[in-house]
């Protein structure tokens, strides 16, 4: 008897104790820096970061992504695939089935008309939402009942999972964004700074650009949770003091975005009152190849298009060289610290899809010089420049303003120097290179350069449209305004056949073995695009903030329901 | 029979020398400037390092990275390992070169503008309002496109180099000259009016010789000052230019550009801006000072009291 009521003790301490830890609202407030301030919180009016970021708090998709990029079930019960029945044999539907009891912040239930007048307010006429592309090849959007949600789609979507997946497509909630459809949306103020969510948290003043006080969702699905009864996000300054405020001063307990120097990282992580966290996505940071020749001696509208092929790097030769010559962990050591790492792949993540591709980490300079003096370019003048035919190997760098990017290309001279190649330097003006004016000579499609360096990435996690980008027919030129992705003008029919079949090809596993297919086309077979580092998001977290984990495919704040105070 | 001592005769040159030597701050700001000059000039033929010079080797050149100052180098060592003092003294030619010669370009529009204006009555109209023209233009986003348009043309025909050399002091030269040719035009139009020139023009000297002979010697001393006062904003013009990535290639340091590049490691190594800011202030508060004490100097009215 004895015996029995102890261990009956024991059992109810035990099922109490973590219920003790972990009560909703126990831990008091938790301070979140964006040193953007955070304009609006819904997603759909903003393709800021940080509003994402912070819209996440409040409001949830069907399902998210973890932080190795796998989805998984937020309003949802579970992630329909062709296996389960839950996306259609012929891939032209995708079926959701909503958690049962699940209710709004107000109380109200979520149904999946909640779902579908999500999908209308982003495509509706004159509304102008910030994720559109979220939604493209949508045809419509079902509700055969309360709990279910079909979305029909154009065609065979070999990946379906675009639509209401990831902090940049939440579900809005009818009854209280009915009015804002279309050209109204921008002038709903209070649904926009205030809307009704699932999230763990719900807004409680919102002041513009400045700071946005949350408390605890008391109608959250999991009642022990969150474990901060009021979040308070406070936008303003700049990377360097954001994150001075978690790792100094200790202000804050989790500062986004704190983009700073190597020297500047290891000072502040002395100071032992915070980390900082990284995670690897997809932004590359690479030196592209231009195929074809920007000499300015060609007449304008000849210059750099495919009339008039590159005539250096059409060797293949030449182009591998340039890359051996490079030392990658030499570049991040100096300029990313934590917040990046050398790679050689173009899609680097998720790993499902990053090719094994390691050969280039090692830098080679003899290697280097071998290859250029294979492709038949020699020092024959003994003037430490390398020469083929009477013309010297000289070419024109180009990257944009920016201190790292600099001292990458001073760096980067050096070597591509020592193996005999004249490098010209040039910097232009973010605005002016990313700006995409056909009028302006110094855009990056244009590329009246024979070499560019500049970060890209894409949206999610599925590469297809992003390796779509080097198609032949996506060359940019006078004839579409230099408007085209494929801005190395590289043409090669077996990569445009081998996309076409990724188009068509379901299932993550053959997906990503043909992405990897054709990273390795674009990189280690031809070297046309040089990756050098793989950049990570990197953010400051105070030692007293628990349960955060830094995730690279959804919003940072995405498990922010399981955040606890380590006391 | 008494013994007359003549005083020798003084030039005007050795007068305004002696009263300028008399005023101490601009000699103080005449020394500091010499010593630049050499620093930026002779200094590179003693220091023989190539200000863009990195180690290719990685692991020399992660250990040559941001050294404090020593013998090897006395200035210490930027973020990839280059000689700070090599590139302070090339920095300074760059910036000096463009200071003075924009400040020359300027003066001689100017100048040759309020000249024109000054004296004769017709062009008097047409060339002020041009004058306010360009007062209200507004000058940086001038600069910027004259740098966006021209640049790739010059480049091509020059080298990158010398092609945005000429450039920038052309783009400064024309954007800077107003305030000179306002001043002169106001002396000139005094000028005109006074006795000596009446007696020239009644003798029947041609317009030219009257002021070549007559207005120009007489308009020196406002010149001298704006120039002075030029090449100072030269610098600054020239450091925003490099400031914003418009001015000379990235890997051909001007002491604007050293600034700018030391802004990321101000905390950990707060010297990389400290140098080259205090070279850029030096500079531009000597000439201030050498144009205070010039107008002193080639004022009669103030001379010799």
């Amino acid at each position: 008897m004895k015996l029995k009521t102890a261990l009956l003790g024991a059992a109810a301490a035990l099922a109490f104790a973590p219920a003790a830890h972990a009560e909703r609202g126990s831990d008091g407030e938790v301070k979140i820096l964006y040193y953007q301030a955070v304009s609006t919180l819904n997603a759909y009016l903003s393709s800021g970061t940080k509003d994402v970021e912070a819209g996440s708090l409040v409001l949830e998709p069907l399902a998210g992504f973890d932080q190795d990029g796998v989805l998984f079930p937020r309003l949802a019960e579970s992630i329909p695939t062709v296996e389960n029945g839950g996306v259609a044999a012929d891939l032209t539907s995708i079926t959701w089935k909503l958690k049962p009891g699940l209710v709004w912040s107000d109380g109200t239930p979520v149904t999946s008309a909640d779902v579908k007048f999500t999908w209308e307010y982003c495509t509706a006429e004159g509304g102008g939402c910030a994720q559109g592309a979220k939604y493209e090849g949508v045809k419509s959007v079902d509700t055969p009942d309360d709990l279910t949600v079909v979305v029909n789609f154009e065609g065979p979507k070999p990946y379906p999972y675009q639509p209401f997946t990831g902090g940049t497509a939440p579900i809005l909630q009818k009854a209280q964004f009915a009015n804002c459809l279309g050209a109204a949306a921008s002038t709903c103020t209070e649904q926009n700074s205030k809307p009704i969510g699932t999230g763990p948290f719900m807004v409680t003043d919102f002041k513009v650009n400045d700071v946005v006080t949350l408390a605890a969702n008391p109608n959250y699905r999991d009642p022990a949770k969150p474990a901060f009864a009021t979040v308070t996000l406070k936008g303003g300054g700049d990377a360097l003091a954001a994150a001075s405020a978690v790792m100094e001063t200790g202000e804050f307990d989790y500062a986004w975005n704190t983009q700073i120097n190597p020297e500047q990282q290891a000072q502040m992580e002395a100071g032992g009152k915070g980390k900082f966290v990284n995670a690897f996505g997809t932004l590359v940071e690479r030196v592209e190849i231009n195929m074809t020749d920007p000499s300015a001696e060609l007449a304008e509208g000849e210059r750099s298009t495919t009339k008039h092929p590159h005539p250096i790097f059409s060797d293949a030769k030449v182009r591998a060289a340039l890359s051996k010559a490079i030392d990658r962990q030499a570049l991040v050591d100096i300029g990313y610290g934590g917040a990046g790492r050398p790679t050689c792949n173009l899609v680097p993540a998720p790993a499902y899809q990053a090719s094994e591709n390691t050969d280039c980490l090692t830098q080679d300079l003899e290697g280097a010089k071998a290859l250029l003096a294979e492709a038949g370019w020699t020092d024959s003048d003994g003037d430490g420049i390398v020469d083929k035919d009477g013309k010297k190997l000289s070419i024109v760098y180009q990257t944009t303003v920016n201190p790292v990017r600099q001292d990458f290309q001073a760096l980067i001279k050096g070597w591509w120097n020592e193996i005999g190649i004249e490098v010209e330097l040039k910097a232009i003006d973010p605005g002016v290179f990313f700006g995409g004016d056909a009028a302006s000579p110094d855009t990056f499609q244009k590329f009246y350069a024979d070499v560019e360096m500049y970060a890209n990435n894409f949206d999610g996690t599925d590469a297809e449209p992003y390796m779509a980008q080097y198609l032949c027919n996506k060359i940019p030129g006078p004839e579409n305004q230099w408007q085209g992705e494929n801005v190395n003008r590289f043409c090669d029919p077996a990569y445009d056949a081998l996309v076409k079949e990724l188009s068509v090809t379901n299932g993550i596993e053959a997906r990503g073995a043909l992405v990897k297919k054709l990273n390795d086309m674009l990189t280690k077979d031809s070297n046309v695009v040089i990756p050098l580092v793989d950049r990570g998001r990197f953010s400051a977290q105070s030692n007293a903030l628990g349960g955060f984990v830094m995730n690279s495919w959804d919003a940072e704040l995405w498990n922010a329901q399981d955040w606890t105070r380590v006391k | 029979m008494t013994e007359i001592t003549l005083e020798k005769p003084r030039s005007q040159w050795r007068d305004v020398w002696a009263q300028f030597r008399r005023h101490r701050g601009a000699m103080a700001a005449l020394v500091m400037l010499v010593l630049l000059a050499l620093f930026v000039l002779v200094g590179p033929l003693i220091w023989r390092i190539d200000p863009n010079f990195i180690e290719t080797n990685t692991v020399k050149m992660m250990k040559s990275r941001n050294l404090g100052p020593s013998l090897a180098h006395p200035l210490g060592t930027d973020q990839l390992g280059r000689d700070m003092l090599a590139r302070m003294m090339f920095g300074g030619r760059i910036s000096l070169a463009v200071g003075s010669v924009a400040m020359m370009v300027a003066i001689f529009i100017g100048t040759t503008i309020g000249v024109l204006a000054g004296f004769f009555k017709r062009l008097d109209s047409w060339l002020m309002r041009l004058t306010d023209l360009f007062l209200a233009l507004p000058l940086l986003p001038l600069l910027l496109v004259m740098m966006m348009l021209f640049s790739e043309a010059t480049a091509a025909v020059l080298g990158p180099r010398l092609g945005t050399f000429l450039l920038i002091v052309l783009a400064i030269g024309v954007t800077s000259w107003m305030q000179a040719a306002r001043v002169v035009r106001g002396e000139v139009l005094v000028l005109k009016e006074r006795e000596f020139v009446l007696a020239a023009r009644s003798v029947g000297t041609p317009g030219r010789r009257i002021i070549l002979r007559h207005i120009l010697p007489n308009v020196l001393s406002p010149v001298l000052v704006a120039a002075t006062l030029g090449i100072a904003a030269a610098i600054i013009t020239e450091s925003v230019l490099s400031f914003l990535g418009l001015g000379f290639p990235p890997d051909f340091p001007t002491w604007g550009r050293l600034l700018y590049d030391g802004i990321d490691s101000i905390r950990t190594y707060p010297e990389r801006v400290v140098w080259p800011g205090l070279a850029i202030s030096i500079t531009v508060l000597s000439v201030n000072y050498i144009g205070d004490g010039l107008r002193d100097a080639l004022d009669p009215r103030i001379r010799g009291r």
